[in-house]
């Protein structure tokens, strides 16, 4: 189904859902003012829900939001949610801060979702795009002086290769049916890149690849399983981490925050589109999320049932990483 | 001011002749990436860019900064020990600044050197110890609305020397009496390249594709703008990160942490941001601005409403719109200040 039409479909749950006074509201996408940069909307009324749409750059996952918005101000919301954001509130509701019944989730299959600083790049790194439009399994991108079409599987956000649940997990309705499940990518052959190198590569290589972050804690803020009451960073009495551009805080910012996330972290890639220096966020979780599968024979979010390991304790729990 | 030309040919030779004693700088694409970076005496800058994707800033007030080092022997004769950092060592040419980023710094002389008293020596010594080389825009991005906020893409306050591309050869106009020392040398432009330079200002102005009328925010009351109902839309989803701040040319708030170890510490002054609610949480834990919507609000009413007020009708926004596009849920200023001015 191309976008247009579940566009079409999402406009037309929303406006139902909120006519019928299912739910007080509609978290969707909606056009951003840059070109591949949707952002998220809230629909209050069938007006409003004729602004929602869908496109390959609905980058931001949603589930954050459910948890973003004051106590008491939650009534039931509508959630367009693709696989990953599926996911994402699943374990929120694992981990109780929301209730299944809280939420009526409108499902989308997730085509891969494309990264804007890759088709920049294609396009060179300096070149104004005005206009970026998918047909099909093409980008075309258009600025002054180019028009250039782009296959959408070159510049899709590294997450998404290896997604390996495009399908909601959980929906109260889906709107344009099921995809493949899985794009084909391997996560357990890309998850770890810094797992050949010795102590000292590794170290080197991840401050690397943290060295351009200026701490603004997008990566977090856009994160669905940063709901702390008050991070660990934000911690003043007293304060737990230092503040400074110094190697020493922005690392231990990133390895404490993916520590956090052991177990619950989905992959969507939210921290990745949202982060401003293009950094690569992932390199950390996905290690991380790839030791937990290989430990626990666990991965977060796909079913409400089980309890996520970090939850709980087994005699026979794994110990080797005890040294 | 004076007029004077410079053939690209030549700019390496001439600019390494500003170096010398002084540390060039000059935006760079390094790994796909705009940045400032050193440019080393006989190189030949980047002509045609957008802009960097963070501001200059960090040249005169850096994310991180040692104010002091100290020294902590109360018990002993020697008592508390404060020692100064060292001044900025090197004075530094920074060539090919954009106009909005130069018109910027300008805005904050008047926010950390205000008088006898609000007097930041930090942000004064490296400003006097610079030197800035600003490149009109000649094709402006369809992000950009300087026109509409004090400043334009050939402005040249801020700068010291405008220069403004003709293709071959560059208008050379010195601005300051630095800038002036500075271009003094050079063979003055013809009025044929000066007719130039004006006809790419005025198309580069024209090109700018975007306006933020500001009209109804001047004339409004403080408590007008700040109760509007508006507010309530732009605050859902913003994720309360420091993107927007920190890419910003003009946010300026810092917080100051004493870092000790044993006797001895440091006072560093950090970037901070008005979207974190620590950024106002009193000891008491009272916080003036607990919601996000108070904080959401405090950036656009401090840039839009509060600076003016404040300084004499300047804007604390340049137009360089670069939080609209690096805004990971992409609220875009220039729809806000048209809510505020609807």
């Amino acid at each position: 189904m191309d976008n247009q039409a579940l566009t079409q479909g999402i406009r037309e749950a929303a406006s139902r859902l909120l006519a019928e006074g299912t739910v007080d509201c509609v978290l969707g996408y909606q056009a951003g003012t840059v070109p591949m940069r949707e952002r998220p909307f809230f629909a209050y009324n069938p007006e409003e829900a004729q602004r929602l749409i869908w496109s390959g750059f609905c980058c931001n996952n949603l589930a954050d939001f459910l948890i973003r918005r004051p106590a008491g101000e939650i009534g039931k919301v509508a959630v367009v949610a693709q696989g990953c954001v599926s996911r994402s509130i699943v374990g929120l509701i694992k981990e109780h801060q929301l209730t299944r019944e809280q939420v009526h989730v409108i499902g989308v299959a997730s085509p891969g979702m494309l990264d804007r600083d890759k088709v920049q790049a294609l396009v060179g790194p300096d070149k104004v795009i005005t206009a970026a439009a998918e047909e099909g399994d093409e980008l075309v991108v258009e600025g002054p002086g180019f028009n250039q079409r782009i296959a959408r599987n070159k510049v899709m956000r590294d997450n998404c290769y290896t997604c390996v649940q495009r399908n909601p997990v959980i929906f109260d309705e889906l709107i344009g049916g099921e995809s493949e499940p899985t794009h084909g990518g391997v996560i357990d052959k890309v998850a770890a890149p810094w797992e050949r190198l010795d102590p000292a590569g590794r170290l080197a290589a991840f401050a690397e690849n943290y060295q351009d972050c200026i701490r603004c804690y997008a990566c977090r803020d856009a994160c669905p399983l940063c709901y702390c009451h008050v991070c660990f960073v934000d911690e003043s009495s007293p304060q737990w981490c230092g503040k400074t551009q110094d190697e020493s805080d922005v690392l231990t910012y990133h390895i404490l925050r993916a520590f956090h996330c052991a177990g619950r972290c989905v992959d969507c890639g939210a921290c990745e589109s949202a982060c401003p220096q293009g950094i690569k966020v992932r390199r950390l979780t996905s290690k991380i999320e790839k030791d937990v599968r290989e430990f626990y024979a666990y991965a977060p979010g796909l079913e409400l049932e089980s309890v996520p390991p970090l939850s709980m304790h087994r005699p026979d729990d794994p110990q080797g990483f005890i040294k | 001011m004076s007029d004077k030309i410079l053939t690209k040919d030549s700019a390496a030779s001439f600019l390494a002749g500003l170096g010398g004693e002084r540390d060039l700088f000059a935006p760079a694409l390094a790994e796909g990436k705009l940045a400032w970076a050193p440019l080393e005496p006989g190189r030949e800058p980047l002509w045609e860019f957008s802009n960097t994707q963070m501001s200059p800033k960090e040249f005169f007030f850096p994310q991180t900064e040692c104010m002091m080092r100290f020294t902590n022997q109360q018990d002993g004769e020697q008592g508390m020990i404060m020692r100064p950092e060292p001044e900025l060592a090197r004075e530094r040419v920074l060539v090919n600044m954009r106009p909005c980023d130069a018109k910027a710094f300008g805005v904050l002389d008047l926010i950390f050197c205000q008088d006898e008293v609000t007097d930041d020596p930090y942000w004064r010594d490296k400003r006097e110890k610079s030197l800035i080389i600003a490149l009109a825009c000649n094709d402006p991005c369809p992000t950009c609305f300087c026109t509409s906020m004090n400043c334009g893409p050939h402005s040249e306050a801020g700068a010291d020397v405008l220069l403004t591309d003709l293709g071959g050869k560059l208008l050379v106009r010195g601005v300051t009496d630095k800038g002036e020392a500075a271009i003094a040398e050079l063979p003055e432009a013809v009025p044929e390249d000066i007719a130039a330079a004006a006809s790419a200002k005025e198309k580069a102005e024209a090109a700018i594709t975007t306006s933020v009328e500001m009209d109804q925010v001047k004339a409004r009351e403080v408590m007008e703008l700040y109760e509007a109902p508006h507010w309530d839309q732009v605050q859902e989803s913003c994720l309360n990160c420091g993107t927007c701040t920190f890419c910003c040319p003009t946010c300026h708030c810092f917080d100051i942490q004493d870092e000790t170890q044993g006797a001895a510490g440091r006072r560093v002054r950090n970037w901070d941001y008005c979207m974190s609610w620590l950024f106002t949480q009193h000891g008491s834990g009272h916080n003036p601005r607990g919601a996000k919507k108070d904080r959401v609000r405090q950036r656009f009413m401090h840039k839009f409403k509060y600076i003016p007020v404040k300084r004499g009708g300047e804007i604390g926004c340049v137009g360089c719109g670069r939080c609209v596009q690096l805004c990971p849920v992409n609220i875009d200023v220039r729809e806000v200040v048209r809510n505020m001015n609807a």
